[in-house]
């Protein structure tokens, strides 16, 4: 999977209050089913998140201009160069 | 006089002066002086002009700005300090004075010294105050990095990255991080995340180091860089003890660049616990919910409220039957009665007819020519014709005898 396309935040603080929506137990069913069906997806979502293993890094690299590029870097042949 | 002048070799003021120069200078080629500075003067040319004194006496002292520039500290009256300098004389006052080449404080370090000074003037300014502090980001999703690309610390930062949170980007702006021109290059790379705007946080900082390897994150230049930051700055220089003035005024300070990290990032093991408590809590939420609709539906269904439209129906059914056989028979009596009168009028109307009374053997008696019903006797004379009708057609007949009652 790669960077996150939702911030991790927003996304556990949803789960965290769709589980308090559902407990408070005053929702119409088809509203509760709803909302059951996105929290499950979050939290697949949020441990999907979680299992990732490889971070990404890169370099910023200033253009001409007001323009950057992040270019991958590996810190090996980082250190061959110098 | 005259015989004197002849004898006596007599100096011009500059020749004497030359002589003195070269004496002192011969005589004292470079050499070490304690005391302490006052009189210290700073004019526009950037040289610098001060008495060195101790409790008896007093020399003039001249520190030339490239040297003066290249000062860690500011130099300050009453500050007790060891010069190296060359004796020599200012010609056009005829003043002997010390030359500085070196200025080192006493009883601390140059470094140390100058550390101190810009500590208590940031701190004056207010660049140190909590209000200036800016809040971390609880889940940062790209960590902007200051450091080489060859220390120790990227490779720090990128390893607890790894353990505690891998799902983050972390982007590296290269710069040197001591030595000649690295400060310029810390500041580039601040100025730079802040005009790309693509990380949440930033470290700054590298491995450990002497405090002239620590002394980039010293300067002036680099903590102002650091103060004006709008990204929010984790400071992460050398080890737990070391202390920069770069880690007083970012926004929080990492002892070392891993402590960085695990300040910066969640802990994805207490998460992932997180994340399952909540799941958890979402199902047996959902499960309990529809329980609770399927209790309510069954409660429903069984409730009189529900019973009682169906109810209502099957009365209603019952008494629009009965209204229709009520109906029917109030219709049934009503044609029968109808009938009944009918034949009642029929009967009656029969029974007045006078055809019905002839139709018995009665019969009816006019008297001629007036056709006048004939009911008493005496009315009639003898000779009076009559015309009887019968039931069945009538007579003409003539009255012969009359019998009154």
């Amino acid at each position: 999977m790669p960077a996150q396309k939702q911030s991790f935040e927003k996304a556990l603080s949803r789960l965290e209050e769709i589980a308090e929506k559902l407990e408070s137990g005053d929702l119409p069913l088809e509203e509760s089913l709803k909302i059951f069906k996105e929290g499950i997806e979050l939290s697949r979502w949020c441990s999907q998140v979680l299992n990732q293993t490889e971070s990404e890094l890169k370099k910023l690299v200033k253009l001409e201009g007001k323009k950057f590029k992040l270019e991958p870097l590996d810190l090996e042949s980082e250190n061959e160069a110098e | 006089m005259e015989q004197y002048t002849s004898q006596v070799k007599i100096y011009t003021v500059w020749e004497l002066t030359q002589e003195i120069k070269s004496t002192l200078e011969q005589t004292f080629p470079a050499l070490w002086v304690e005391g302490e500075i006052s009189n210290l003067s700073q004019p526009f040319s950037g040289h610098v002009y001060f008495t060195l004194k101790d409790e008896s006496a007093q020399i003039r002292c001249v520190l030339w700005r490239n040297i003066a520039e290249y000062l860690p500290f500011q130099i300050e009256d009453g500050q007790h300090v060891i010069v190296l300098a060359k004796l020599s004389v200012y010609e056009k006052q005829g003043q002997y004075q010390l030359y500085v080449e070196d200025l080192h404080p006493v009883g601390i370090g140059k470094l140390e010294l100058a550390f101190q000074q810009l500590k208590e003037k940031l701190y004056n300014e207010g660049l140190f105050d909590e209000r200036h502090k800016q809040p971390i980001p609880k889940f940062p999703q790209r960590i902007g990095i200051v450091t080489s690309p060859t220390g120790a610390a990227i490779r720090d930062i990128l390893k607890i990255t790894r353990r505690r949170f891998p799902a983050v980007e972390l982007i590296l702006r290269p710069v040197r991080v001591q030595g000649e021109g690295a400060a310029e290059e810390i500041v580039q790379a601040i100025a730079e995340f802040n005009q790309f705007r693509v990380v949440d946080v930033l470290i700054v900082g590298r491995g450990g180091g002497s405090l002239e390897d620590l002394w980039a994150f010293n300067e002036e230049k680099v903590a102002r860089a650091i103060f004006v930051s709008r990204i929010p700055i984790v400071s992460a220089v050398g080890h737990e003890i070391d202390f920069t003035i770069v880690d007083f005024v970012a926004d929080l300070r990492a002892p070392t660049p891993s402590a960085a990290v695990e300040m910066i990032l969640p802990d994805r093991k207490e998460l992932a616990k997180e994340i399952r408590n909540v799941s958890r809590r979402l199902v047996s939420a959902q499960h309990s919910l529809i329980d609770s609709y399927r209790q309510r539906l069954k409660s429903v269904l069984t409730s009189y409220g529900l019973k009682r439209p169906a109810d209502i129906l099957l009365q209603n059914r019952q008494r629009l039957d009965e209204l229709i056989r009520q109906i029917s028979i109030a219709a049934a009596n009503l044609l029968q009665h109808a009938q009944q009168k009918f034949s009642t009028s029929v009967g009656r109307l029969n029974a007045l007819s006078p055809l019905a009374v002839l139709e018995r053997g009665y019969s009816v008696c006019y008297k001629l020519p007036e056709k006048k019903i004939v009911k008493i006797a005496s009315s009639l004379k003898l000779k009076d014709e009559l015309e009887v009708l019968l039931w069945k057609g009538k007579v003409h007949s003539q009255v012969t005898a009359i019998y009154p009652e």
